[in-house]
């Protein structure tokens, strides 16, 4: 297996629950208690009520493509590997979150339902991407 | 207490952009500018009492106010750095004019420039962006603002020559300004549309060119700006809004936080979008003009394309915008490109437009927007008959 060279995410202290969610395979969102908002990325206090009362919460999986593009090329040599289609997914919960969609170009429209899938790109890390549903 | 008509821009200095900057560093073209702007304002170096200075990316520096008031031999009894990406310009033009209507300050140099180099970027370790963006491959601005345009398009029915048109108009007005990068022949939709695709569905004409350069302005008290070479450019309206940093985390895709900072600044100056006899939107990619002239009201909501196209945007069509051919023909010199649309704004409003000049014009729109659509500063400029 060839050394994977695109940049990696380095968790923090307040989004490591997420990170070592997707390891499991497992998509997890943080949930205001407060005001029950659903919240991604992770945040120290509910950008919506401020409350710092985030529960962790298991997440459906499921979404929709918001918007989408299909980046032919790309600024860094780490993406030289482009065509890939990068989005932003609404979840079911109702954050949108920044992906890949796992699919040719040609398969993916404004609105195109998803669901979760789990990239193990190193032993150490998995991306969150999602695929037609 | 507004700031309307309290300071004027009274002089300008710009570099034509630069394509191979060789060994040259952002201080050393702060220096060219600003010497430039402070000669056009008449006024002595020793007149500059205010210094508002945007941080390169190829010079991150500490502390960058200080360091470079020091090069330039500047005693500033105001000075800071505006850190709101694009949006940099247009704010440093009202903090500009609200320092020295608090009485801080009587005459500020707005100061811009940045060497265009490959991996000299200032980018931090840990940011959000590092961790839930770029592991995607959501890198620099092209891919927040593709995905705008697609939204754009799936909401508004917005089309590909629609965007392409923007290109085109200022890329004819570009033809008569020295400075601008492509300056040697025009453009058209078809062309736009051929050139590569790189972002869905932005092709490499609807994209800015990265370049090095720099380009100063300074804003002065009525009393100095009475004794200006030039006539002063009043500063009548300003606004400033932001509710997101990255795309994906925004209220809309497809309306920007650019309405609220339009609706203060046209408010402060008493003005509305129709008064206007043109305008310099910020124009990183052909969808940004879209979407400003949409929100900042000069047509509906979800019009702007059909608005660009039953519009001539030359500088002598029927609505004037970005007469200097924008950022997508003049080129962005990095952090310094937003300040193009303030310069060209003043220079039209001076009567310097020289080829391209405006005609009878007396008030201008300038929008600066600052990373994916998420900075935005509303200015109205207006020189007095």
């Amino acid at each position: 297996m060839s050394e994977y060279l695109k940049p990696l995410p380095k968790p923090t202290p307040i989004s490591r629950p997420f990170w070592e969610a997707a390891r499991r395979h497992e998509l997890m969102l943080q949930r205001c208690a407060a005001c029950g908002a659903f919240i991604h990325y992770p945040r120290p206090r509910c950008p919506n009520c401020f409350s710092e009362r985030l529960e962790w919460r298991r997440a459906s999986g499921r979404g929709s493509v918001y918007s989408y593009t299909v980046v032919r090329r790309a600024s860094s040599r780490a993406f030289a590997d482009a065509p890939y289609v990068l989005a932003i997914v609404e979840l079911a919960e109702g954050p949108r979150m920044t992906t890949n969609i796992v699919a040719p170009p040609d398969q993916v429209r404004i609105g195109t339902p998803v669901e979760v899938c789990f990239d193990d790109v190193t032993p150490e890390h998995t991306l969150v991407k999602f695929k037609p549903a | 207490m507004s700031l309307k008509g309290q300071a004027a821009a009274i002089g300008i200095g710009e570099l034509k952009p630069i394509k191979e900057p060789g060994d040259l560093s952002a201080l050393a073209l702060m220096g060219t500018v600003a010497a430039e702007a402070i000669a056009d304002t008449g006024l002595d170096k020793r007149d500059i009492d205010g210094f508002l200075v945007g941080v390169p990316f190829s010079d991150p520096g500490m502390i960058y106010p200080g360091v470079a008031a020091e090069v330039m031999g500047i005693n500033p009894r105001m000075l800071n750095q505006v850190d709101i990406g694009g949006a940099s310009a247009a704010g440093m033009i009202w903090r500009a004019a609200a320092a020295i209507h608090a009485g801080m300050c009587n005459a500020v140099l707005c100061l811009m420039a940045d060497v265009n180099k490959v991996g000299d970027q200032r980018m931090p370790t840990v940011s959000v962006q590092r961790e839930f963006e770029l592991p995607y491959g959501n890198i620099g601005a092209n891919c927040g603002y593709a995905m705008i345009a697609h939204r754009h398009m799936h909401e508004y029915g917005t089309t590909a020559r629609q965007m392409a048109k923007v290109a085109v108009d200022q890329r004819r007005s570009a033809l008569k300004n020295p400075l601008a990068t492509f300056n040697d022949r025009p453009l058209t939709i078809d062309e736009v549309l051929n050139s590569r695709m790189i972002v869905d569905p932005l092709h490499l004409y609807e994209i800015v060119s990265p370049v090095s350069g720099g380009a100063a302005v300074v804003v002065a008290s009525a009393e100095i700006a009475r004794r200006a070479k030039h006539p002063p450019v009043w500063i009548l309206g300003a606004g400033e809004y932001s509710n997101h940093s990255t795309i994906t985390y925004a209220p809309s895709l497809t309306t920007s936080p650019i309405a609220p900072a339009a609706e203060a600044a046209f408010a402060m100056a008493g003005l509305k979008p129709a008064d206007m006899d043109f305008v310099c939107p910020y124009d990183c990619y052909t969808i940004t003009v879209i979407v400003t002239l949409e929100d900042a009201g000069f047509c509906k909501k979800g019009q702007g394309g059909p608005f660009v196209m039953e519009h001539d945007l030359g500088y002598d069509g029927d609505f004037p915008c970005n007469t200097h051919g924008g950022q997508l023909s003049f080129g962005q010199a990095g952090l310094a490109g937003g300040m193009s649309h303030v310069t060209e704004a003043i220079r039209q409003l001076m009567g310097r437009g020289e080829g391209r000049q405006v005609r009878n014009a007396a008030l201008g729109y300038v929008n600066g927007n600052g990373g994916i659509m998420s900075e935005q500063v509303s200015l109205i400029l207006e020189r007095r008959s």
